[in-house]
C-alpha cells in the first residue's frame, strides 16, 4: 500500500509540474488559473481570440500552425520574434487594461488580452 | 469558386466560365494570353496558327526579333520551410533555376517577388542567393515579401537584395523604353489590416511616374497582391487604389505579384494583373480551406502547382505575353514560344 501510496503521489506531482510548466503541450483550458494563460495559434487565428486575466498572469502563445506568426501588441507594448510551428511566446500583464495585438506577418489575424485587477 | 473574382468590374474582357478554365489549366502547363484586354488561355501544346491550322512555335518571331525583350519572374522561394507540404523546396527552386536556364532565347533579367526566405533567416537568404548564383541571367531584381522582413523590418534584406533602393525597399528603372517599378506592401502592417504601401512610397510613386509620357509601357511587381483578390486572408493591399490611380494614364500597365502561390488574372480597364506560382508550395483557391497555410498534395502532383513565368514586351503591343509554366513541365516546349510569337496568335 505504501509503494503504491508513495507512487501515486510521484504522479501527481508529475501532473502537477507538468500543467505548471509555461508552454505546456497539453491544452489547458484559456481561463487562467495560477496566474498563467494559453493562447494557440491554428488556422491563421488566435484561439480563443480575447482572453480576460488578472493583472500578473503570464500568458504564453504557441503556434500550432505550418507556416510563422508573430504576436505583436497594436502599441508595440509587447512583441515576439517569428515562432515557427510549436515555437511559443510569453508575457506577463502587470496592469490592468485591454490590450490588442496582431500578427505583423499576416495582419489579418487579430486578438484581445483583457487584464483586470488581481 | 464564384467568390474569386472579387472586384470583378464587369467590362474586364474576362467571363467568369473564361477565368475559371484558365484557372483549373493551372499546373498542368497553362498559357494566359492577355491580348486587347481579353485573357485568352490555352494548353500548351495545343497551340496553333490561327491562320493556317498549322503548329507553330519556331522560336522565330519572338519579342527580341521584333525590336522587344522578355524577363522572367519567380515568387515566393521560402528558403527554410521544411514541412509537409515541400520538404525540399531548395530542390525545387533549383528546377525553377534550370527550367528558367532553358530558355533557349535568355530573358533580360529576372525579377523575385518576394518571400526568397521563409523567417528571414541569414542562412536562408545565403541558401536562396547561392542558388540563384546558377542562373544564366546575369542581373535578378527584388521586392521583399513579408518572411523577408520579420524581425527587423527588412534592414538584412535589403543590405542583401536591394542596395540601392529607397525607403523600405523600393526602387523603378527603365529597360528599352519600358519603365518597371518595384513596391514594398509588406510593412507596416496595421492590425486586421491588408497588405500596406504608406505615404512616403505612394509620394515616391506619385513623383517617379510624373516624368513618364502615357504611352510608356509600365510594369509594377510587388509580393502581396495590388488588386482585392481576398481580403479575409488579407489577399489584398489597402492603399493600392492611390498608387493605381497614378498609374491610369498610362495606356498599358502590367502588374506582376506573388504571396497567393497561384496564377491568378485580371484585367481592369488598361491594367493586366497576375500573380505568380510559388517556387516552394501551393496554397488552397481563395476560401476554399479554413486557412491559407501550406497545401499538402498527393507526392508526384507538387510540382505541377508550382511554377515561374516568362513575359515578353513587343514594341507596339499594348499587352505583354504572359507564360506561366509548371515545374513538372519539362523545358518550355514550343507553345511557350509560340504564344511570344504573338502575330500569330492574333487571328
Amino acid at each position: 500500500m505504501t509503494s503504491r501510496k508513495g507512487a501515486l503521489l510521484v504522479l501527481l506531482f508529475t501532473i502537477a509540474a507538468l500543467a505548471a510548466r509555461p508552454g505546456a503541450t497539453a491544452d489547458p483550458p484559456a481561463a487562467p488559473k495560477g496566474g498563467a494563460a494559453q493562447v494557440t495559434i491554428d488556422n491563421f487565428t488566435f484561439k480563443p481570440a480575447t482572453i480576460t486575466v488578472p493583472a500578473g498572469t503570464t500568458v504564453t502563445w504557441t503556434n500550432r500552425d505550418d507556416m510563422p506568426h508573430t504576436v505583436v501588441a497594436d502599441d508595440r507594448s509587447f512583441r515576439s520574434v517569428a515562432l515557427d510551428t510549436d515555437e511559443s511566446f510569453a508575457h506577463t500583464f502587470t496592469a490592468p487594461g485591454t490590450y490588442p495585438y496582431f500578427c505583423s506577418i499576416h495582419a489579418s489575424m487579430v486578438g484581445k488580452v483583457i487584464v483586470t485587477k488581481p | 469558386m464564384g467568390d474569386i473574382i472579387v472586384e470583378d468590374g464587369s467590362r474586364d474582357g474576362i467571363d467568369r466560365r473564361g477565368f475559371l478554365k484558365c484557372m483549373a489549366w493551372v499546373g498542368t502547363g497553362v498559357v494566359c494570353v492577355v491580348e486587347g484586354g481579353i485573357l485568352n488561355s490555352r494548353a500548351l501544346g495545343a497551340l496553333t496558327n490561327a491562320a493556317t491550322g498549322a503548329a507553330i512555335g519556331s522560336g522565330k518571331g519572338r519579342g527580341g526579333a521584333r525590336g522587344g525583350f522578355s524577363f522572367a519572374q519567380i515568387s515566393d522561394s521560402h528558403i527554410g520551410f521544411s514541412k509537409e507540404a515541400n520538404k525540399n523546396v531548395v530542390a525545387t527552386l533549383q528546377v525553377a533555376v534550370d527550367k528558367l536556364n532553358a530558355l533557349p532565347d535568355q530573358p533580360d533579367f529576372i525579377i523575385h517577388t518576394g518571400d526568397l526566405s521563409h523567417l528571414s533567416k541569414p542562412e536562408e537568404f545565403d541558401t536562396l542567393a547561392q542558388v540563384l548564383r546558377g542562373l544564366k541571367v546575369g542581373q535578378v531584381f527584388y521586392v521583399p515579401g513579408e518572411h523577408d522582413v520579420i524581425n527587423d523590418d527588412g534592414k538584412l534584406y535589403r543590405e542583401r537584395f536591394a542596395p540601392g533602393s529607397r525607403g523600405g525597399g523600393w526602387f523603378s528603372f527603365d529597360h528599352q523604353g519600358v519603365h518597371f517599378v518595384g513596391l514594398v506592401n509588406v510593412l507596416d502592417l496595421k492590425a486586421g489590416g491588408l497588405g500596406s504601401l504608406g505615404r512616403e512610397q505612394l509620394e515616391w510613386l506619385e513623383a517617379d511616374l510624373k516624368g513618364k509620357r502615357s504611352s510608356t509601357p509600365i510594369v509594377v511587381f510587388a509580393h502581396v497582391p495590388l488588386w482585392t483578390v481576398y481580403p479575409e486572408w488579407g489577399w489584398g493591399t489597402e492603399d493600392s487604389g492611390q498608387a493605381l490611380g497614378y498609374l491610369r494614364r498610362f495606356g498599358s500597365v502590367t502588374v506582376l505579384n506573388g504571396h497567393i502561390h497561384q496564377v491568378l488574372q485580371k484585367v481592369e480597364g488598361k491594367v493586366a494583373f497576375h500573380t505568380a506560382c510559388s517556387t516552394a508550395f501551393p496554397q488552397p483557391k481563395p476560401g476554399a480551406a479554413p486557412s491559407p497555410g501550406p497545401m499538402k498534395v498527393p507526392e508526384g502532383e507538387l510540382r505541377n502547382l508550382l511554377g515561374v513565368r516568362d513575359v515578353t514586351f513587343v514594341p507596339g503591343d499594348r499587352t505583354l505575353a504572359v507564360v506561366d509554366s509548371s515545374l513538372a513541365q519539362p523545358g518550355w516546349g514550343q507553345a511557350a514560344l509560340a504564344v511570344r510569337d504573338r502575330p500569330s496568335l492574333a487571328g
